[in-house]
């Protein structure tokens, strides 16, 4: 036997694998779907230059297309490459991508796109090169690849057990030709996916070693910060920098389009500076914004007709013919971000040249801003993708990369680190907007609901499309529950507050509104808040499987301790299934969360250890926000500075989280924002259980001070 | 300015700088040791939890006039064998997610295991209160800080280092 396989030399990809791995191959797809797109199926033409890097030497890198914000995607990608490569996982490097059409749209950490964009594309590339690995094995000892095998970063003639190391073979297997037919592993014979993994990064982020946006370090490198209209949207009209420009350390003070920049040896001497700072502004349209007024226009504008976002059956006509309608009005405040790091960008701009360093959700967003910016042409502008210090949304890649660059812009040649302080970064956010709902249900003899009417009055943070923002509605406009008559409406405020999405979008505020509003449903009804979801959702297999889950492990039907309560909440979002149930006291007026039973069907889970992590993560955020998140405008200033006035959950009230999985072999769906949603109605509901208080506006501790 | 003399990481340190500016800065962008981390200025989050002369402390609202002759240890500088026992613990109880709280936590944690080896839960509550983690890893942090305690113990109970 002595079958060749034809091979064909592509001398311009061998030229470039060569000139960019100096002896190694790089392979990739270009497969990639638009963002948040279902995985596709359809057979799709790899490219061999962006995800795999196998050096002589053996080493194996993996170019990770997912920034990593903390979400653990540097690891579940890696997984996915590693696994149907079959090389050395003790081995692998891992690095970030950087911008290429190679990645497209999918290069970025939003939406909970993480797996499910990468399960299929990468595990097909990392077949691919298997494939080509063992044809070049195979084309050596000149024997029918059949009989090859790969493990461990070696292909091995299963007749002689002779073996060949993935590195002595990368350089023939770069020169053929990648295969269309990709043979995919049997589930059964992974030794990765679906195995608990600790996390890459995790030995470099507990030695001070992890390179973040805001510690990277170049030769001659100063600090600026900038100071910025107190007023969002106001103008400056002069400044003062004569005691700025005395502080020691200080170089220069000038103006750019979104403030004045002070310029410093270190960032200390540049805070220092600002605060000496003189400034006049003119607050402009927002001087006299305030949370009240917001609240009173949402509550004005709930209350008038919107545009139409749903509208299934007749359900105006069928509340105003049932035996009783039930209404009410539930309210969301604004929200920051507050990732632990702080907004910050490093920027070099030469006259033909634009690097950033920076952690950001979007490489493929902060070079489109750094082309903008700059007034370069794109291959002159480079993006180096630094860990984030958290994101949850606020890292696009925006604001902060075109200061960096304005500011460098003047100083060509000298490398500028821009820094937000965490004032800056709470007080020039763009936030989670502020929400109020109205709802309405048609209620029959029974006590059954058989309508579900509502509106919303949301700040777009999306954008528009036909009048709605689909974000700003998503799971208001699409219940899970199931009803004949269904009807909502969209009410856009034209408040001149900057938004943006905020861990799980609209469904942060959504699945308040709605998970609360069928807790009292289920009250009108004298039904038990599990009994009666059930019913509604007897259609909806996948919710119900979590539903019942997360009863039966919290034992949802067995009393609890004295002054123990519990509440429960589910939501569909980002593809996958939550569903939770809170058990908390209320001690002197304030709620205490003890436990959280979490049930989760993410479809195939490909790193449980992850799984964990995130739906532990989310819900802390979500808890945060639900307990005492708040962020409010008084004559048009942001009211809160820093974390003594935006306080973070704490250690001291850190609940125990039970987190469990349904076990699936569906695909994979979202995990990153998947559990942030359900917390606060789940704890709303049980403090309604314990004292009969309904809570309609977040955050709690106002609702229960007042 | 003013010339102020320290111990960092077992080394003698001496720089010439402003007396005001937060022990923080000194040590992110002067002396290029950016393991300590900025997060909120004002001691409220934690993220900059140095040991001075083995106490847990803020970095960023202690001014360089007052670590004059003090031995300042940070993240990069840990060693010892409770500091080994933590960060393995860390490791193994898969703690960091964005990680950039991590730093702060385990020099927190560093100092509780120092000064109370078999740490109670609320004993843990009351030393890493003033650690904030946006990620929400409280949970691992408490499973790992009860994981290195064992350790310690384990270390102690042979006599030797892990």
């Amino acid at each position: 036997m002595n079958t060749v396989l034809p091979f064909k030399i592509d001398r311009r990809r061998f030229l470039k694998a060569s000139t960019i791995t100096a002896g190694g191959f790089m392979l990739g797809t270009a497969w990639l779907p638009d963002l948040l797109a279902q995985p596709p199926r359809a057979p799709a033409p790899l490219r061999p230059d962006a995800f795999i890097h196998i050096g002589t030497d053996d080493v194996v890198t993996l170019i990770i297309h997912k920034p990593e914000v903390g979400q653990g995607t540097e690891t579940s990608v890696a997984m996915l490459l590693a696994e149907e490569l079959e090389c050395d996982w003790s081995k692998v490097r891992t690095e970030f991508a950087p911008i290429d059409a190679a990645y497209g749209a999918m290069q970025g950490s939003v939406g909970s796109s993480g797996i499910r964009t990468s399960y299929d594309p990468m595990r097909r590339t990392g077949a691919a090169a298997r494939m080509m690995l063992i044809q070049a094995a195979a084309t050596q000892w000149g024997i029918d690849p059949v009989r090859c095998r790969a493990e461990s970063s070696m292909v091995i003639d299963t007749e002689t057990n002779n073996s060949l190391s993935y590195g002595s073979l990368a350089e023939a297997a770069a020169l053929l030709e990648v295969p269309s037919d990709i043979v995919l592993k049997d589930p059964s014979q992974y030794r990765l996916l679906g195995k608990p993994m600790l996390r890459r990064d995790a030995p470099a982020k507990i030695n001070g070693t992890a390179t973040y946006g805001i510690d990277m370090n170049l030769p001659g490198m100063v600090y600026a910060v900038v100071a910025r209209t107190p007023v969002p949207g106001g103008t400056l009209l002069s400044f003062d920098a004569t005691a700025s420009k005395a502080v020691p350390g200080v170089r220069d003070v000038f103006e750019i389009p979104q403030g004045v920049v002070v310029v410093a040896d270190n960032t200390w001497a540049a805070i220092s500076g600002r605060r000496v700072l003189e400034m006049q502004w003119d607050a402009g349209e927002n001087a006299t914004l305030s949370s009240v007024g917001i609240s009173q226009r949402l509550a004005e504008l709930v209350a008038q007709p919107g545009v139409v976002a749903l509208d299934e059956g007749d359900a105006n006509t069928v509340a105003s013919n049932t035996a009783k309608t039930f209404e009410a009005t539930y309210e969301v405040p604004y929200l920051a971000h507050a990732p632990m790091e702080p907004q910050n960008s490093v920027a070099l701009v030469t006259a033909d040249s634009c690097e950033i360093w920076t952690g950001t959700q979007m490489p493929g967003v902060a070079h489109l801003t750094a082309v903008q910016t700059s007034g370069l042409q794109p291959a002159q502008v480079k993006i180096n993708t630094l860990y984030s210090g958290g994101g949850f949304g606020s890292r696009g890649g925006g604001p902060v990369v075109e200061e960096s660059i304005e500011v460098a812009k003047k100083m060509l040649g000298t490398p500028v680190k821009l820094v937000w302080s965490r004032e800056d970064d709470m007080l020039y956010d763009r936030y989670r907007p502020a929400s109020v709902v109205h709802f309405k249900a048609g209620i029959d003899a029974n006590g059954m609901p058989v309508s579900w009417t509502g509106r919303v009055s949301c700040s777009s943070f999306a954008g528009l499309r036909d009048g709605i923002d689909r974000e700003a509605v998503a799971g208001l406009a699409e219940i899970p529950y199931e009803f004949a008559h269904k009807h909502f409406e969209y009410q856009e405020p034209g408040i001149k507050v900057a938004t943006n999405y905020w861990r799980s979008v609209g469904h942060s505020q959504n699945t308040f509104f709605t998970e609360s509003f069928i807790d009292e449903l289920a009250g009108q009804a004298n039904k038990d808040p599990v009994a009666l979801r059930r019913e509604l959702l007897a259609n909806q297999p996948r919710m119900l499987g979590v539903l019942n889950l997360a009863a039966e492990k919290a034992g949802w039907d067995t009393p609890l301790p004295v002054g123990r309560f519990r509440g429960i909440a589910v939501v569909n979002c980002f593809g996958s299934y939550n569903a939770q149930v809170a058990e908390i006291s209320l001690e002197q007026g304030e709620v205490r969360v003890h436990r959280v039973i979490c049930a989760i069907d993410c479809g195939t889970v490909v790193n449980p250890a992850g799984v964990i992590q995130q739906a532990q993560s989310a819900i802390v955020y979500g808890l945060s926000a639900a307990l005492r998140g708040s962020i409010t405008f008084e004559n048009g200033r942001v009211q809160q500075t820093n974390f003594h006035q935006y306080e973070p959950l704490r250690m001291k009230e850190m609940p125990v989280v039970e987190v469990h999985m349904v076990a699936s072999n569906e695909v994979p769906t979202g995990i990153g924002e998947i559990a942030t949603p359900a917390i606060a109605p789940a704890v709303t509901n049980a403090i309604f259980s314990a004292t009969g208080n309904r809570i309609r506006k977040l955050p709690i501790s106002l609702a229960l001070a007042t | 300015m003013a010339v102020i003399s320290f111990t960092l990481n077992g080394q003698t340190q001496t720089v010439d700088a402003v007396p005001d500016m937060p022990l923080l800065w000194l040590l992110r962008d002067t002396l290029a040791l950016t393991g300590t981390k900025y997060g909120c200025g004002i001691a409220q989050c934690g993220a900059c939890t140095v040991h001075i002369d083995g106490a847990p402390v803020r970095s960023c609202v202690i001014p360089i006039a007052g670590i004059e002759g003090k031995k300042i240890t940070t993240i990069e500088g840990l060693s010892s064998p409770i500091a080994q026992s933590v960060q393995r613990a860390w490791l193994e109880s898969d703690v960091p997610q964005c990680g950039y709280c991590q730093s702060g936590q385990i020099m927190s944690a560093t100092a509780l295991l120092a000064q109370k080896s078999q740490p109670t839960d609320a004993d843990i509550d009351s030393a890493m209160n003033g650690n904030i983690c946006r990620c929400g890893t409280y949970q691992a942090i408490r499973e790992a800080i009860h994981r290195a305690a064992d350790y310690v113990a384990t270390n102690e109970k042979d006599g030797g280092v892990a």
